[in-house]
């Protein structure tokens, strides 16, 4: 219980495990997905493991944007810094997912222009200040920065900006959630849902995982004892036969989530037919694009994108572990040819991504006992 | 990106719509209320913030449970330097 002291009420704590305790059937194996990377984060980073009794294990789910997807999609981002004119910008995040050739701060170290932003606001504001230039703005992320994109390119038709583009790469959690659901080597028995996320699209979305696949679902805030609180309620369901969508996360997420956020998106985006999903394959309506009333600010239109389809290294199995089929460590190049300092596969670059939690709390921490012991 | 940074807005901006100062751990940045239409911002609402937006208004105290949050996840560093990053456009990688 290593991170137990640093919780702020270790009484809530104890009775919270205690209750998971409780309600654990010692004869039932559980399996519990959070959906969310930042709740990966927060179960490796407090701990959380060591509090929960051995029959409740944790599945880490797609939530991680940067870890979902596919190689051939950053290619074909990338390939727009051949263009001379054009300013390539993105999230800190995406600088050090490799492509192909390399990864956007490769491209840079070669003379690409390459700029990290932490707004779609300023990529705009960037074209602004730079009218002689095209700036592409690299969008990703679930339904929590999709509305940003959307406001942003609202105000760029409204000013009439004419030298700036999206590479949209947005994508929609509930489709990744049936997915898994239909994936036939996937037993799950309920679902934390995200924090984040649900401050946008609210709780209803989730109803049908309740009617339709029978999997109770408890979106959850992000504290020890958020999460704790969460696996109660997702136990209690369990236990008493029920399944339903409940928000443990009230004090942020309303259960109809922020409608001026989803106006913003209806009104700039639309469902793809499908999307590709690293390691999940394509996903029917599970990703936005620009929607045709918005072409002109749309890279996809304005440029000739090649389209890449690329397989992930071999020996990486990071679509095994992004659909939970397997823990980190047990990829092949888990710790050895993919560490953090040199990530392999996308799931190694983010905090968020689960084989990053995995190796710099359980790994660092068997290394250092392994030291210690000699 | 998943995790939102909490913030208190100080100063509602003339210079263009939905633009608000905030303030975050001391540090003040510009950042968009836009996507508040249904509640408007106004000075001293605490709001979560995701890439420069504020996305949903929350109470103090649970703006300083964020706030831990961050700093426990060893996320707090990000935090700031994504806050600060805001309104300067493209900043230069180093190294």
């Amino acid at each position: 219980m290593r991170f137990v002291d640093e919780f702020r009420e270790p009484e809530l704590i104890n009775k919270a495990t205690q209750e998971i305790r409780r309600l654990t059937d010692p004869a039932r194996h559980y399996r519990l997905m959070e959906v969310c990377g930042g709740h990966t984060h927060a179960i490796y980073r407090f701990g959380l493991k060591d509090l929960l009794p051995p029959n409740i294990e944790l599945i880490h789910g797609p939530g991680c944007p940067v870890c979902v997807l596919p190689m051939g999609r950053i290619d074909d981002g990338l390939s727009m810094t051949e263009q001379p004119d054009v300013i390539f910008t993105a999230f800190g995040d995406m600088m050090r997912v490799p492509g192909t050739h390399g990864s956007p701060l490769e491209y840079k170290a070669r003379g690409a222009d390459v700029r990290i932003v932490y707004s779609p606001a300023d990529a705009l504001k960037l074209a602004q200040n730079n009218p002689d230039r095209h700036v592409m703005f690299f969008a990703i992320g679930f339904e929590t920065t999709a509305p940003s994109t959307a406001l942003t390119l609202m105000r760029a038709r409204a000013l009439g900006i004419r030298n700036f583009s999206v590479f949209c790469n947005h994508v929609t959690i509930i489709p990744a959630i049936r997915a898994i659901l239909d994936s036939p080597d996937m037993r799950l028995d309920a679902f934390i849902g995200p924090g984040h996320v649900s401050t946008v699209i609210g709780c209803r979305p989730y109803e049908w995982i309740a009617r339709h696949e029978g999997k109770p679902i408890v979106v959850s805030g992000f504290e020890p004892l958020d999460m704790l609180e969460s696996i109660v309620m997702l136990l209690r369901q369990l236990k008493d036969g029920r399944v339903e969508v409940e928000n443990q996360y009230k004090r942020v997420v309303p259960w109809e989530g922020n409608r001026a956020a989803l106006k913003a998106m209806a009104e700039v985006f639309q469902l793809r037919p499908y999307f590709e999903w690293r390691g999940m394959g394509f996903i029917s309506q599970s990703a936005l694009r620009l929607r045709d009333s918005y072409a002109e600010f749309d890279a996809e239109q304005r440029f000739r994108i090649p389209g890449i389809r690329v397989t992930d290294p071999k020996a990486a199995q990071c679509g095994e572990v992004l659909k939970g089929v397997l823990k980190p460590a047990q990829c092949k190049l888990f710790g050895r040819e993919c560490t953090p300092e040199n990530p392999v596969g996308a799931l190694m670059v983010s905090s968020e991504g689960s084989c990053a939690a995995y190796y710099n709390y359980e790994h660092r921490k068997a290394a250092l006992t392994h030291l210690s012991a000699q | 990106m998943c995790l939102a940074i909490p913030g208190k807005i100080v100063e509602l901006l003339p210079e263009r719509e939905n633009l608000a100062l905030v303030e975050v751990s001391g540090v003040r940045r510009k950042i968009d209320v836009g996507l508040l239409d249904d509640d408007p911002a106004k000075v001293g609402d605490w709001v979560l913030i995701h890439v420069g937006f504020a996305m949903s208004k929350i109470s103090e105290s649970d703006a300083a449970d964020q706030m831990r949050v961050l700093a426990m996840l060893g996320e707090d560093e990000a935090a700031m330097q994504e806050i600060e990053g805001y309104g300067l456009g493209g900043v230069e990688l180093t190294g």
